[in-house]
C-alpha cells in the first residue's frame, strides 16, 4: 500500500463529493429529512382520536365518566344525540369508535351490577384499532378506580394491575424510532452512496484510467473505504446530535460503545456497497440493488420499525441475513436501555462476522482486469 | 525477441455475451520495434480496443502471452504499468475534477514526488497549451482539449510505452493535428507509440500499420509496403457533363473497378489490375494510392461485398427534384444566456442538395442544427424549413423531417423490428401501410438478419444503418444527420455515404454535420463555422480554394478547414 497513491486516491473522492450535487443530496439532505420526517410526521402513538360519544340517557355518572374521558390526552370525545348519527360518523370517517351508554348504565352501575361500556372501534386500521381499545379499557379502569377510592367502597374488581413502563417510560415512538434511523442514515451512505460511485467510475471509464496506472486494486478499494467511511461516520454523529438534541431521545448507554457498534455496521454497509459495484458496473442497475438488498431491509426487516418477533417464520429467519437487524436492536438497546451487554455481545458479533464476509468477498473478488 | 516494448504471442481472446460468445482476437502474434509510431487500424469490431486492453495488462489472454518490456502481463506486480501510458477511448477524466487536479491524481498514482511532478507538468501543459485553463473543470473543456488532457495524463511518468486507444474520435481538424504534433515530439524522445484510429491519413504518418480483421492480423507493414501493390490501379476521373455523383454510381458497378468515391474535383477509382476502363467522355488521370485504396483493396471484397451482396440502386423516398429552396435561413442567432452561441447564421438549401456544416467543437453547428430541426428555440432571425416558419409551427415542419442524432437515439434493449415498429407507431404511421414502411426498410437497409437482434449487441455500422432507416420510416423531405459517422469504421462510412447518396439523387435534402474532412467532398455545399460564425459557404472546390496561398497549391480540405479556423481564430485563441 502506497501512502502517495491512497492519498492522492482520497483527495480526489473528497473533491468529488463535495462538487456532486447527488452525493450531498444523499450523504447530507437525505438524512436529514428522514429525520425531520420521522421525528416529527411519523407517530406510531395514537393521540387526541375523535371518538364519539352517545349517552341514552344523561345522569352525574355518565357525565363523570365523559369528564375522565374528556381529560385524557389520548381522546377528543364528541357527544352525539343518537348511535344512528354516531354510526354515520363512524362510516363517513369523522370518528374511529363510538362510546355508547346505554339507558341502564347509571341504574346497573349503582346496582352494583355489570354495567357495560358499549364500544365500537373502526377496525380498518388494525393497529391503531387495538390500541384505541387499550385506551378505552385503561380510561374506564381509572374511572372505576377513582369511583372507589371516592366513595371508600372496596373495588368491584379483584386483581388491580400496577404498571411500570420500562425504557420509554413516556411512551413516545420518536425515542424508539429516532435511534433506529442511524442504521437506515449509515446504509444510504455506506452502501447506496458507495455503490453509486464505484459504478460512476465504469460508467464514465476512469476505472480504466485508473487500472492503467500503477494503482493497486487494494489502495483503490482503500480509496473507496477511507472516505465513504468518514462519511458515513459524520452522517451517523449527525443523526445521534439530532436525536439527543432535537428530539430530545435518551442515550443510556455509553456514546463510545455506540461509536464502536456504528463503525462494526458502517464496515459491513460499505462491504455490501462495493460488492454490489464490483456486480452492477452501470449507476441505474447498482442503484437497483443497493435499494432492494441493503436499503429496504435496513427499513422494514431491521426491526426499526415492525417488531421482528410478529413476523412469520421465514421471515425472521431471514433477517438473520442484514446487518441492519443487528445494528437496529444494538441502536435501541445502547440508546434506551442501556449497555446490555448479553444483547450488545451477540450482535457485535453477527456485525464483526458480516464485516468481515463483505469486505472479504469484496477483496477476493476485486481483481485489477475490465473482465 | 527479448524485450520488445509488446510482443504478441499466439493470443486468443473470448468474451461472453448474453448470446453465446465472441471471439474477439485469435491467435494474434506481433511484436513492436522500439521508438516508432505505431498504427492499429481495423474495422469495428476487429478487436482493436481488446488489443490495447491487453498490451496494458487490463485483460488477460485466454491463451497465449502477452509480453510489455518481456514481462508477462499475468504477473501480479506492477512493473508494467509503471512503464506504460494508457488513453482509454474515453479519456478516462474526472469530469469533476479541474485539468490540474487531474493532473495531480494522476501524478499521485504515478508515484512522481512534489518536484518532479510540478517540472512534468508545466512542461506538459505547454505542449498541450493548456496552461490557461488549468482552473477549468474537466467537463467544461472542448473534445480536444479533452484529449490532450488525457494524453497529458498518460505522459506524467515519461511512459516507454504509449497506448493510445482511438484518441481522435470525434474530434476537430484542428485537434487532431495539434495532437499528432505531440505523438511526433514523443517519438523524438524514444517512446513508442501503439496508436488505434479510424483515419486513413493517420495511419500514413505512422512507422509502421497493424491491420487487424475479425480478431486477426491481416498485416504489419510500412505504410509504403500496403500501398505499393497499388500503384498504377488508382486514377482520378472526370467527366464535363455529369455530376460526380452521377459518374460515381456508374463506375461502382463497372466491371474492373474495385472502388469509386468522390474526391475533390472527381472520383477516385480503383481498379483491380493495371487495365484501365475509361468510358466515352471521361478523362482518367493516375493519381498515386492512398491508404484508403489499400485498406479496401484488402478488406473490401471480405467485408462490403459479402455482407451487402448489392447495395440498393433504389432508396426508399422518392421526390420530384426541383431548385426550390427547402431550408431559408436568414440572420439565425441562438443565446444560450447572454452567451451568443450563434451569432447571425445565413445561408440557403435547395432541394435533393446534399449540405455540410462543419466546424471545430464548439462552432456551433450542433446548435444551428437543433434549430433546424426544432428541437431548440430561434432567438432571433427568420428560419423556413418546407415553407414554414419555424418560430411558428414547427410541429408541422417536424413531420417532414427525419433526424438521426449523434448517438442515434436507439432504444438498446429493443430488437431492430421493435425499434422500427415503436418509430413508426411515433411517426404516426397505420396498420398496412406501417408494415409495409417496416418490411421495406428492413429490405432495403439489410437489417433482416438483425431483424430479432437487440440494438445493443449490434456492431456501429449496423445501429446506424438502422438508425438511418428509423427516420426514413415516414418518407421526410428533409433528411438531418448529426456527425453520422463519428466512430464508425471506414468501410461501414462508405457504405453510408453510398446510401445518402442514392437519397439525395431521389430528392431527399439532406443536412449532415461531421468531423471527417474527406466527408466534405461528397457535400454539394458547405458552411464551414467556427465560434457561431459562418467563415465560408460555397461548394467544396470554393472553399478549398479560399485556401490557396503560395505554401499550399492544392490544399486538401483539411488544409483549407485548417487555414481558415486558424486565420480567424488566432486572435481569439491567443487571448482566451
Amino acid at each position: 500500500m502506497n501512502s502517495q497513491r491512497l492519498r492522492g486516491l482520497i483527495r480526489k473522492e473528497f473533491l468529488q463529493i463535495l462538487r456532486d450535487p447527488s452525493a450531498i443530496a444523499i450523504a447530507f439532505v437525505m438524512p436529514v429529512f428522514l429525520l425531520l420526517l420521522f421525528g416529527y410526521g411519523v407517530s406510531l402513538d395514537s393521540k387526541h382520536v375523535n371518538i364519539a360519544v352517545v349517552v341514552d340517557h344523561p345522569t352525574p355518572e355518565t357525565s363523570s365518566f365523559l369528564g375522565s374521558l374528556q381529560q385524557s390526552p389520548y381522546f377528543n370525545p364528541i357527544q352525539y344525540p343518537s348511535i344512528r348519527i354516531a354510526r354515520q360518523a363512524v362510516m363517513s370517517h369523522h370518528v374511529d369508535g363510538i362510546i355508547w351508554l346505554r339507558s341502564d348504565f347509571s341504574r346497573n352501575l349503582l346496582q352494583k351490577k355489570l354495567a357495560p361500556v358499549g364500544l365500537i372501534v373502526n377496525g380498518v386500521d388494525a393497529n391503531n384499532a387495538r390500541i384505541l381499545e387499550g385506551y378505552i379499557q385503561g380510561v374506564w379502569q381509572n374511572w372505576m378506580n377513582q369511583r372507589a377510592l371516592d366513595s371508600k367502597s372496596p373495588l368491584l374488581a379483584p386483581l388491580q394491575g400496577q404498571i411500570r413502563i420500562w425504557f420509554n417510560p413516556a411512551l413516545r415512538s420518536q425515542d424508539y424510532l429516532v435511534p433506529g434511523l442511524i442504521a437506515i442514515i449509515m446504509t444510504l451512505i455506506g452502501a447506496l452512496l458507495t455503490a453509486l460511485v464505484v459504478a460512476r467510475e465504469w460508467e464514465r471509464g476512469t476505472m480504466e484510467a485508473l487500472m492503467a496506472s500503477p494503482v493497486t486494486m487494494g489502495e483503490i478499494l482503500v480509496g473507496k473505504l477511507v472516505p465513504y467511511f468518514i462519511m458515513g461516520m459524520g452522517g451517523m454523529l449527525l443523526s445521534v446530535a439530532m436525536a439527543l438534541f432535537l428530539f430530545k431521545v435518551p442515550l443510556v448507554g455509553s456514546f463510545w460503545v455506540l461509536l464502536l457498534f456504528s463503525t462494526l455496521f458502517l464496515l459491513a454497509a460499505l462491504g455490501m456497497g462495493l460488492l454490489i459495484s464490483s456486480v452492477a458496473r452501470n449507476q441505474f442497475v447498482a442503484g437497483q440493488i443497493a435499494i432492494i438488498v441493503t436499503f429496504l431491509p435496513a427499513f422494514i426487516l431491521s426491526g426499526f420499525i415492525f417488531d421482528i418477533r410478529s413476523t412469520p417464520l421465514p421471515i425472521q429467519v431471514i433477517t438473520h441475513l442484514f446487518a441492519a437487524r443487528y445494528f437496529v436492536a444494538s441502536l435501541q438497546t445502547l440508546f434506551l436501555a442501556g449497555d446490555i451487554w448479553p444483547i450488545l455481545l451477540w450482535n457485535g458479533l453477527a456485525l464483526i462476522i458480516m464485516a468481515l464476509f463483505f469486505l472479504g468477498v469484496t477483496w477476493r473478488r476485486s481483481h485489477k482486469r475490465l473482465d | 525477441m527479448v524485450g520488445s516494448p509488446l510482443q504478441f504471442l499466439d493470443v486468443a481472446k473470448k468474451f461472453k455475451r448474453s448470446k453465446g460468445e465472441v471471439q474477439a482476437l485469435q491467435r494474434l502474434s506481433f511484436h513492436l520495434a522500439y521508438g516508432q509510431i505505431i498504427g492499429l487500424l481495423g474495422p469495428d469490431g476487429a478487436g482493436k480496443s481488446t488489443l490495447m486492453r491487453m498490451a496494458a495488462g487490463l485483460l488477460l489472454p485466454d491463451s497465449g502471452q502477452v509480453l510489455v518490456f518481456g514481462i508477462d502481463t499475468f504477473s501480479p506486480d506492477n512493473r508494467i504499468q509503471s512503464q506504460i501510458g494508457f488513453m482509454p477511448q474515453r479519456f478516462g477524466l474526472y469530469e469533476d475534477l479541474t485539468v490540474q487536479e487531474n493532473l495531480d491524481l494522476y501524478s499521485d498514482l504515478q508515484g512522481l514526488n512534489k518536484e518532479e511532478s510540478q517540472k512534468r507538468q508545466q512542461e506538459l501543459l505547454a505542449l498541450t497549451a493548456l496552461d490557461p485553463f488549468s482552473k477549468r473543470y474537466a467537463r467544461a473543456l472542448s473534445g480536444g482539449m479533452k484529449q490532450k488532457l488525457g494524453l497529458a495524463c498518460a505522459l506524467l511518468r515519461s511512459p516507454r510505452l504509449l497506448l493510445l486507444d482511438e484518441p481522435t474520435v470525434g474530434v476537430d481538424p484542428i485537434a487532431r493535428r495539434e495532437l499528432w504534433e505531440i505523438i511526433k515530439a514523443l517519438k523524438e524522445e524514444g517512446t513508442t507509440i501503439l496508436i488505434s484510429t479510424a483515419y486513413f491519413d493517420e495511419v500514413e504518418r505512422c512507422d509502421e500499420v497493424i491491420l487487424l480483421h475479425e480478431g486477426q492480423l491481416l498485416g504489419q507493414k510500412t505504410p509504403g509496403e500496403f500501398l505499393s501493390p497499388l500503384s498504377n490501379h488508382t486514377y482520378l476521373v472526370n467527366r464535363k457533363d455529369s455530376s460526380r455523383r452521377q459518374l460515381q454510381e456508374e463506375l461502382r458497378f463497372r466491371q474492373g473497378v474495385i472502388d469509386a468515391r468522390i474526391f475533390t474535383e472527381g472520383v477516385r477509382v480503383l481498379c483491380m489490375d493495371l487495365q484501365i476502363h475509361p468510358a466515352s467522355g471521361e478523362n482518367w488521370v493516375p493519381v498515386p494510392p492512398t491508404f484508403e485504396d489499400a485498406f479496401v483493396s484488402l478488406l473490401g471484397q471480405k467485408n462490403v461485398l459479402a455482407d451487402s451482396p448489392e447495395l440498393p440502386t433504389r432508396i426508399l423516398p422518392r421526390h420530384e427534384i426541383n431548385p426550390e429552396v427547402v431550408i431559408e435561413v436568414n440572420e439565425l442567432k441562438h443565446f444560450f444566456g447572454t452567451f451568443e452561441a450563434v451569432k447571425g447564421v445565413s445561408f440557403q438549401v435547395r432541394k435533393g442538395q446534399i449540405f455540410g456544416l462543419l466546424g471545430a467543437n464548439g462552432a456551433g453547428k450542433t446548435t444551428t442544427f437543433r434549430m433546424l430541426c426544432g428541437l431548440l428555440p430561434v432567438s432571433a432571425g427568420i428560419l423556413r424549413v418546407a415553407g414554414v416558419d419555424m418560430r411558428r409551427a414547427s410541429t408541422s415542419a417536424r413531420a417532414l423531417m427525419g433526424y438521426v442524432s449523434q448517438k442515434f437515439s436507439l432504444y438498446g434493449n429493443l430488437s431492430c423490428n421493435q425499434n422500427l415498429s415503436f418509430f413508426s407507431a411515433a411517426y404516426g404511421l397505420k396498420g398496412k401501410e406501417r408494415r409495409q414502411r417496416i418490411d421495406c426498410a428492413l429490405q432495403e437497409f439489410q437489417l433482416s438478419d438483425y431483424r430479432d437482434v437487440n440494438t445493443d449487441d449490434l456492431p456501429l455500422g449496423i445501429k446506424q444503418r438502422l438508425a438511418l432507416a428509423c427516420a426514413l420510416l415516414h418518407d421526410p423531405l428533409i433528411l438531418f444527420l448529426d456527425e453520422p459517422t463519428s466512430g464508425v469504421d471506414p468501410l461501414a462510412r462508405r457504405e453510408f455515404w453510398q446510401r445518402v447518396n442514392g437519397l439525395a439523387e431521389g430528392g431527399v435534402t439532406i443536412l449532415i454535420t461531421t468531423h471527417f474532412m474527406d466527408e466534405a467532398e461528397y457535400c454539394d455545399n458547405l458552411v464551414l463555422m467556427s465560434r457561431g460564425e459562418v467563415l465560408a459557404q460555397g461548394s467544396p472546390v470554393e472553399i478549398r480554394s479560399k485556401a490557396r496561398n503560395d505554401v499550399c497549391s492544392q490544399p486538401s480540405m483539411e488544409d483549407a478547414f485548417i487555414y481558415l479556423i486558424q486565420e480567424h481564430e488566432a486572435v481569439i485563441r491567443r487571448f482566451s
